[in-house]
């Protein structure tokens, strides 16, 4: 393991035009993610948590390189260098995906109903041109068996709608480690499960990441999951990350307005805990064409005149390894 | 509270019948709700909790029947009552806050329309101007704009839209009302502030509730008393604290141990073995043994009895967790 980060995204963009056509170029345009930095270390699981909007679906899909970023780069270590991901062109792209995988949300829909089980695990190495057909059934199976479902032959040649939600997402898991890449994006993989189930794949997945040595970037709207799923949580408000750092620091220090209102919206499984009132006002709006301030200054229970007048407040380390994006927040 | 019972359901029994065979979604369950009581029904998707609103609204799919018991809304059995009968009872004695509140309107109509026609229908004494009073009112009581009202459904967010959906199931002043899901599809901090509106709303009117979720953490905010499901039969039910602090089924155990929490110590999940299962053919006996870390050896066999265990607290185990 090196020191250096295996993922630096830098000044990560994404407008979405609102109007225009083909003859007119557009005047407005959604700011779903405006000027992201962060970096993930090699083995780190990096949370992505915010509201529905927020922009962290597609922060996830232009790391994987699903959708194209309007500004900004996402570079990625390859061997002793970086290799910027917007520069990767047809002919890499396959390298590239040897390296970074996706697991969606939906293990309804992200499987290809014709294909069975071996076939849907065993593309990413077809495509891959890895081993010969008997060496990927053996690979398929060895890693059906590591992602619980076990025997494997019985699963081999399933298809999908012959198995459960759970069993479904375990497969979508194994799908994506199968090539052993070095970065996943897991885009909400246990929101659709239920807690009995969801455990398990929780488990399954920090279980594997140490085994194959596997950097996670997994977005989230749930605190409590992220809490258990990754070593640092960035906190996502209109295309702009509000704060950044520890789990464990951010989940009991939140130093942000919104974060504490998030957490304080969070119901605690413990009927003898009253919470704290959620200090917010108003609802989530979408980022057009923003005015130069604060995204979250609308909201804000402690905003002044200063948040008024200036621009969105940069990230800025104010203690105990926590960057924020506040000017009221003190640096301690 | 009082302790005159507004809702009580007997030995209920709901079967779907499918093209495999007949699935038994609610089986043998039983419970009372008094007078400004909150029942939290909790369990996962395909346990019989939704079944149960349906059946307790007796708004039942073709391919469902009830096949025993007895609901009886301010003493009156509703089992049995033809269709024409249970519309009188809808709405002004039971009424719904369904899921998908998306859905829950037409488009092309004002929701203030939409309610005055509930109103109408359900209350004909009352003036459409008295209705309009009324329904600002309502709008007013959920946190809406008064000017809502003259609004239609597309002008609405998804947390205003579940906020007018509670509005209409007020509209007629029930003496209960089942929340299935209510915020499921939202946000965190619009979940919160609905929940807080629904929790004042009840206890302002001293309405009683039957409050359905998944969520193991809003139940314990929302309810009086926890009532948990599994595979369409009730393993326990007592009051929340009760259940929380001292939980006696091993499923109710592990789903509380299984749950994620954002504050507090950060204790290690447990995981359960296996996934429900399926109804078609549900296993003998306990329908969790398989399952189950205190399985012993008649759990296979014989469905555990329905047993008290004081302060309120039953549950149906052979082999419960230890007491203390």
């Amino acid at each position: 393991m090196s020191n250096q980060p295996l993922i630096k995204v830098e000044g990560l963009r994404k407008l979405y035009p609102i109007d225009g056509g083909v003859f007119r170029k557009p005047s407005s345009f959604n700011h779903a993610v405006d000027g992201l930095n962060f970096e993930i270390g090699h083995g780190e699981s990096l949370g992505l948590v915010g509201e529905s909007g927020c922009g962290k679906s597609t922060t996830g899909k232009m790391l994987v390189k699903l959708f194209e970023p309007s500004d900004g780069s996402v570079k990625l270590q390859v061997g002793d260098s970086y290799i910027n991901v917007s520069n990767i062109d047809r002919n890499s792209r396959k390298d590239f995906r040897r390296n970074v995988q996706m697991i969606f949300q939906d293990p309804y829909e992200s499987m290809n109903p014709r294909m069975t089980i071996f076939d849907i695990v065993g593309e990413p190495l077809a495509v891959q041109d890895i081993g010969t057909i008997s060496e990927r059934e053996e690979r398929v199976a060895e890693f059906l068996e590591m992602v619980g479902l076990t025997p494997a032959s019985s699963f081999m040649f399933r298809y999908p709608h012959e198995l459960s939600g759970g069993q479904r997402q375990r497969v979508a898991i194994a799908r994506a480690l199968v090539i052993e890449p070095a970065f996943v994006v897991a885009d909400e993989p246990t929101s659709m499960l239920d807690v009995s189930i969801r455990t398990g794949v929780m488990k399954l997945m920090q279980d594997l990441a140490e085994r194959l040595n596997v950097t996670y970037l997994y977005i989230t709207h749930d605190l409590a999951v992220a809490r258990y799923m990754c070593d640092r949580i960035a906190v996502m408000y209109l295309g702009k990350i509000v704060e950044i750092g520890p789990t464990e620091e951010l989940l009991s220090n939140p130093r942000h307005p919104y974060t504490k209102a998030l957490l304080s919206a969070v119901p605690i499984p413990d009927p003898r805990i009253k919470r704290d009132a959620v200090q917010i006002e108003g609802g989530i709006s979408k980022a057009i064409d923003p005015q130069p301030q604060c995204r979250f200054y609308a909201r804000c229970p402690i905003r002044d005149e200063h948040c008024k007048t200036h621009d969105h407040p940069p990230l800025e380390v104010k203690g105990n390894g926590m960057q924020v994006a506040c000017y009221k927040v003190p640096v301690e | 509270m009082s302790t005159e019972n507004v809702i009580e359901v007997k030995n209920l029994t709901m079967e779907y019948s499918t093209r495999k065979g007949n699935v038994s979604a609610v089986d043998n369950v039983s419970f009372s709700i008094k007078r400004g009581q909150a029942l939290g029904l909790v369990g996962e998707s395909g346990c019989g909790k939704t079944s149960i609103a349906k059946s307790l609204l007796k708004l039942l799919p073709d391919n469902a029947m009830i096949q025993q018991g007895q609901i009886v809304l301010n003493g009156k059995d509703m089992v049995p009552l033809p269709e024409e009968e249970m519309r009188k009872h809808r709405w002004s004695e039971i009424s719904m806050v369904f899921q998908a509140a998306m859905n829950a309107f037409n488009p092309v109509y004002t929701v203030g329309d939409q309610i005055i026609e509930a109103i109408e229908t359900h209350l004909p004494d009352v003036s459409e101007k008295d209705a309009r009073v009324k329904i600002e009112n309502l709008f007013r009581m959920v946190g809406l704009a008064p000017e809502m009202v003259d609004r239609y459904p597309h002008e609405y967010s998804g947390g205003m839209r579940q906020r007018a959906v509670i509005a209409m199931a007020l509209s007629c002043d029930p003496d209960i009302i089942i929340a299935d899901e209510p915020t499921t599809a939202l946000d965190v901090i619009v979940q919160d502030s609905i929940l807080k509106e629904i929790t004042t709303l009840q206890d302002r009117l001293n309405m009683s509730m039957v409050y359905i979720s998944h969520d193991v953490a809003v139940i314990a905010e929302v309810s009086d008393r926890v009532g948990v499901m599994y595979a369409g039969r009730m393993v326990e039910l007592a009051d929340t604290e009760e259940i929380f602090i001292r939980p006696i089924h091993p499923y109710t155990y592990a789903l509380m141990q299984s749950f994620p929490s954002v504050t507090g110590p950060k204790r290690e999940l447990v995981a359960l073995p296996g996934e429900p299962p399926d109804l078609l053919h549900p296993p003998k006996g306990c329908r969790f043994h398989p399952r189950c870390p205190n399985r012993i050896e008649k759990c296979d066999q014989e469905q555990p009895e329905w047993k008290d265990y004081g302060d309120n607290h039953f549950c149906a185990c052979w082999n419960p967790m230890e007491i203390n």
